[in-house]
């Protein structure tokens, strides 16, 4: 099995908060890993590390067996110095966003062409047909022309996860991709991820749905004050939380 | 009915038209890199965006423009003279539309900084997440959106500056409130050609207006407002 991307020991700070107090996580290709833990608990953070959305303050970052080098910044961050490197990264693990974060100017079809035409270099018709295809396949082809603020919450995400798709990247990366949405639009933005993870696709989740993290994912990571308390198979450390805080954590979700 | 001096100031009105619209083009640039410094910019970028808005809007537009002229011009000559270069001429349509330019370009400054800040900071950041460096971030997403915020603001500091070009007669340029000036001095008809240039001004305005809202309803596409289906 290849490593796709392994992040190692990552910290961050907020000053004087210590938000990641040192997380390691390993995805192989075709994992998909749910995050879990209350709001607070740093696994948005951790996973903007991955990208470098937000810069780290410790830590390594290994993609398809390569060691990003890292430089620091005056405030103690760590980034990417090599714009190239940063662009590869970027197009390689891709993130759909909790709110959605469609270019509101753009068209749905256009939302999915512009990374593909601007950063990937691709020609407007193969971009083109390789939007109409990816919209397709969200099921959403049909408000292809629509923009943004006229699609649904559930039809912007899974244009967005469209958008997503078309940089046809190693690993997705999703921040929380149903917590905004109306309850009765999560089950069509769910399906379609549980028909990507079925592709094989290596998919790192951060999400509140247990269900998905149970059903979907091959493992789950329970992050607690900026640890991982637990993780492994979600069949057994979901059914047979070993620690205390894990068991009131989940005991918390159901009652909701 | 004008004693023949229509022509005259008709072409006083190309003046006033080529003046206010270079300084336009001037002030958005000013405007422009004001405005990212003053929201991206470092330290350095940021107090010399702030120093340009706070000074220039203190001062009245007059003022500025006498300084400019007159002080560049003596600032010009005595350092071509220490080069032993001779006397430099300022040209006056280059100093009033830079002048004007740069005053406008401060309170356009403000304008686009509000219009860049009404742009959701995530649809940017997709765009840093996507792979797009800054300056694409900043043409492809940035940019097409602010427009429509920097508009109802755009549309009042051209219209302002429209009339604040009356200020480069003082220079020298032969602008439409000079000529008319000229004409009723001539015919001793103030008022014919005072409320002639008012009603070209009227024209030029109302104009101007008609086309700053077909180009916000241009970048307004995709925005649904209230009462949209």
């Amino acid at each position: 099995m290849s490593t796709m991307l392994e992040a190692i020991d990552i910290k961050k700070r907020f000053g004087n908060v210590e938000v990641l107090k040192g997380i390691s996580l390993k995805a192989n290709r075709g994992d998909v890993i749910s995050m879990i833990g209350s709001s607070g608990s740093g696994k948005s953070t951790f996973l903007r590390c991955l990208n470098f959305l937000e810069r780290p303050s410790e830590g390594r970052l290994t993609m398809l067996g390569e060691q990003l080098t890292l430089n620091r910044d005056r405030s103690g961050g760590l980034f990417v110095g090599d714009a190239g490197a940063l662009t590869r990264l970027r197009t390689r693990v891709t993130m759909v966003f909790q709110q959605f974060n469609l270019w509101s100017h753009l068209t749905a079809r256009e939302n999915v062409m512009l990374g593909p035409i601007r950063v990937l270099g691709q020609s407007r018709a193969e971009a083109g047909e390789k939007a109409d295809a990816y919209l397709a396949k969200v099921g959403v082809s049909h408000r292809r022309h629509a923009f943004p603020a006229f699609l649904s919450g559930g039809e912007q995400q899974r244009v967005a996860i469209a958008r997503a798709l078309a940089m046809e990247p190693e690993i997705m990366l999703f921040d929380e991709p149903t917590s905004a949405l109306d309850p009765e639009l999560v089950g069509e933005v769910l399906r379609v991820m549980r028909s990507l993870a079925g592709e094989g696709r290596t998919m790192i989740v951060v999400t509140h749905e247990m269900a998905f993290a149970r059903d979907v994912g091959n493992r789950v990571v329970f992050l607690s004050q900026g640890v991982i308390a637990e993780e492994g198979n979600p069949k057994e450390v979901l059914v047979r939380p070993q620690s205390e805080r894990l068991r009131a954590f989940l005991s918390n979700q159901l009652s909701h | 009915m004008f004693h023949g001096y229509l022509p005259m100031i008709l072409s006083g009105l190309k003046v006033t038209l080529s003046v206010a619209s270079t300084s336009l083009a001037i002030a958005c640039v000013f405007g422009l890199i004001g405005a990212l410094a003053k929201v991206y910019g470092n330290r350095t970028a940021r107090s010399l965006a702030n120093t340009y808005t706070t000074v220039v809007r203190a001062l009245p537009d007059l003022l500025v423009m006498l300084v400019v002229f007159y002080g560049g011009q003596i600032l010009l000559n005595k350092l071509s003279s220490s080069y032993g270069w001779g006397y430099v001429d300022i040209n006056p349509f280059a100093a009033g539309t830079l002048t004007i330019g740069f005053i406008f370009g401060a309170y356009l400054t403000e304008t686009f900084r509000g219009a860049i800040l009404s742009v959701p900071s995530g649809q940017l950041e997709a765009g840093v997440a996507y792979g797009l460096s800054r300056v694409q971030v900043t043409r492809l997403i940035l940019l097409p959106q602010m427009v429509r915020h920097a508009i109802p603001g755009l549309t009042n500091n051209w219209l302002v500056m429209l009339k604040a070009t009356a200020l480069v007669s003082i220079i020298g340029l032969d602008d439409m409130v000079h000529r008319a000036g000229l004409a009723s001095a001539a015919t001793r008809e103030p008022f014919t050609f005072y409320a002639l240039i008012g009603l070209i001004y009227l024209c030029v305005t109302t104009v101007s207006i008609l086309f700053f809202t077909a180009v916000e309803r241009h970048y307004t596409k995709g925005i649904r407002r209230v009462g949209d289906a």
